[in-house]
């Protein structure tokens, strides 16, 4: 392998990475508010693409995509609202199946709203074609919008948990909600608050990503299961972990194309998660915390 | 003797509708009568996974496969070449299930919960993008023309109109013998030391129970009842194809016994029996996805006992 090639693998791992890792962040900021994992998640982002494709024509392309990650926020809300919200302390099993089950009605309203072609966001600058050359390997500037988006959003998300007195809430909730609660904080609007981000940053990780990989409805299972690869290799909880662990599992699944045959592409990110729930399930960089509350 | 009335139930049922379909010259129907016993196994399985030793497995599809898809290779590609006989290879599947569900059960059934739920469906996941992406398994167009396998006095298991009959008896007494099995198990030592697993596991373990190794056990008798299923589904079918792994078979087998009470594998039967039979007629066209999602989400919501819990919580008020 050239080092041109290394340098290809490692761009478009970092990209695909970058995309995880937002899912796995998605994870994360539900997990940690409610305990919850929320299987829908990579449903946000077929949402996101979705719905922005559908503006595009009509209307300049950033107002598309602020509607769809807007709206998709908002589906995440409601999901909440309506299906989540009033179960009082529901066994660990049933939330489960219930998050299960509205992925699957979510990916099928889709398919009834959408149909199954597969459909693509225009590239934000510039088209498929054009490409920019960076240290002898060639990426499109949509890559460069990926990693912005994706970097732009692990950045804000940082500074909202660290400064603002509503991320500071969400961190006491996360910890302790009872005595967050006995601070006066109201754990149940934090809790849909917390669907709302982890919705439109999937769906504006959505938008980015729509150019290159396309859009179907029925892509959400498997970047569910990346992402959630991401958030235990990061750690469950562990927010900003899950960058490393996204960008980890993306070139580790870009450079397993060139050994193994592309149907198999899938299977080692899974093979990555598997490995790490047997051995060290508390995450790379996770204390053990995270691994108490899924293994004895 | 109360224990045994599901099983009399089942085999009465299974005799009326026989009778019923052929007095109405409506025989077509037990071609999807006798798929969706198969299925059926599948989720008698998963029942006493679920429902016993309580422990969620998204990926149950991947057995179902496994089971199939290894009767469906030895008997096309594998006989000539191994030369024995037909009939072994319906075991074969099953034992491929059964040592596959012991070797991944050893390690994921120590994670609970989330991590549990998302092992298994990662594990589901893998099988079919191997199947996906294996030539030897026929990637996306499946294995077809799989021959019947002959067995004994004159019965075979396959598709042929003249067997129908016959056919739908098979499937509906291997329902009914793991049924039997399944309330024997659940009366005896085992099941009360599942009851205990289910409920508390710290307590079961205080109380002496050997917690990893039935859960290891119900893990693999669970994938033993989806590879018969698989196994067996396949002759009958004369085929079968990718869309048999699927992360949405495995989540519809959990949708059924959820609906049919994740404690209940007589109503687990019951509902499985009745919703595949409604799918496979395509009762639901376009949303049969769309059905189990929903349904899933509704047993869940307003009756997580299942369907037949509804009626005893009644009447006690």
């Amino acid at each position: 392998m050239s080092a041109d090639q290394i340098l290809q693998y490692l761009l478009s791992g970092i990209t695909t990475g970058s995309v995880y890792a937002v899912v796995g962040i998605g994870f994360n900021i539900i997990y940690s508010s409610t305990g919850i994992i929320n299987f829908a998640q990579g449903e946000f982002l077929m949402l996101g693409g979705m719905i922005s494709v559908s503006l595009a024509p009509h209307m300049p392309l950033a107002a598309a995509i602020a509607i769809a990650v807007v709206a998709t926020g908002l589906v995440g809300v409601a999901l909440q609202l309506v299906f989540i919200s009033w179960l009082k302390n529901p066994a660990i099993l049933r939330v489960i199946i219930i998050t299960i089950g509205l992925s699957i009605l979510v990916r099928e309203a889709s398919l009834h709203i959408w149909d199954e072609k597969v459909r693509a966001l225009p590239f934000w600058t510039g088209s498929e074609t054009s490409s920019l050359a960076v240290l002898g390997a060639h990426i499109s500037p949509q890559v460069l919008w990926v990693l912005a988006a994706s970097a732009l959003m692990v950045g804000a998300l940082t500074l909202f948990f660290r400064f603002t007195i509503t991320g500071r809430a969400m961190r006491a909730c996360a910890s302790n909600a009872t005595a967050a609660r006995l601070c006066g904080i109201r754990t149940s609007t934090l809790v849909t608050l917390s669907f709302f981000i982890a919705a439109a940053m999937g769906a504006l990780a959505g938008c980015a990503v729509s150019p290159l990989t396309q859009t179907q409805y029925d892509m959400g299972t498997s970047l569910a299961v990346k992402g959630f690869t991401c958030a235990v290799l990061g750690g469950l909880g562990n927010v900003t972990a899950a960058v490393a662990a996204g960008l980890l599992v993306g070139v580790l699944e870009a450079a397993s194309i060139s050994i193994l045959p592309l149907a198999y592409k899938d299977v080692v990110a899974l093979a990555i998660m598997l490995a790490i729930l047997f051995f060290r399930p508390e995450g790379l960089f996770g204390g053990r915390r995270a691994a108490l509350a899924g293994v004895r | 003797m109360k224990r045994y009335l599901p099983v009399l139930a089942l085999a009465v049922l299974a005799i009326g509708v026989q009778l019923a379909v052929t007095a109405l010259k409506a025989e077509y129907l037990l071609t999807q009568l006798t798929m969706s016993a198969y299925y059926t196994m599948v989720t008698l399985g998963l029942c006493l996974l679920m429902g016993y030793a309580g422990q969620v497995s998204l990926g149950h599809a991947g057995f179902f496969a496994i089971g199939g898809y290894t009767t469906a290779v030895l008997s096309t590609a594998g006989t000539a070449a191994i030369g024995f006989a037909p009939w072994l290879s319906l075991p074969a599947g099953v034992a491929a299930s059964a040592v596959i569900a012991l070797v991944i059960g050893l390690p994921v059934l120590k994670l609970r919960g989330h991590y549990l739920a998302m092992a298994t469906l990662a594990f589901g996941f893998i099988v079919s993008r191997v199947i996906l992406g294996t030539s030897l398994l026929g990637q996306a167009d499946g294995i077809s023309d799989v021959p019947a396998v002959r067995l004994f006095a004159g019965l075979a298991l396959t598709g042929r109109r003249s067997l129908r009959v016959q056919n739908y008896y098979l499937a509906w007494a291997l329902v009914a013998l793991g049924l039997l099995l399944a309330v024997n198990l659940l009366g005896s030592r085992v099941g009360r030391a599942l009851r205990a697993i289910h409920g508390n596991e710290e307590a079961a373990a205080a109380m002496g129970v050997d917690v990893g190794r039935y859960k290891l056990a119900v893990f693999v008798l669970s994938a033993v009842y989806a590879g018969v299923g698989g196994a067996c589904l396949v002759h009958f079918n004369g085929g079968i194809g990718p869309g048999e792994a699927g992360v949405m078979k495995s989540v519809r087998y959990v949708a059924l016994v959820a609906a049919g009470g994740m404690g209940s594998p007589a109503g687990t039967v019951a509902v499985s029996a009745a919703l595949t039979f409604l799918s496979l007629r395509g009762a639901f066209g376009l949303y049969d996805d769309a059905v189990f999602g929903a349904l899933l989400v509704a047993i869940m919501l307003f009756a997580p006992e299942g369907l037949f819990g509804l009626v005893p919580a009644r009447r006690r008020k």
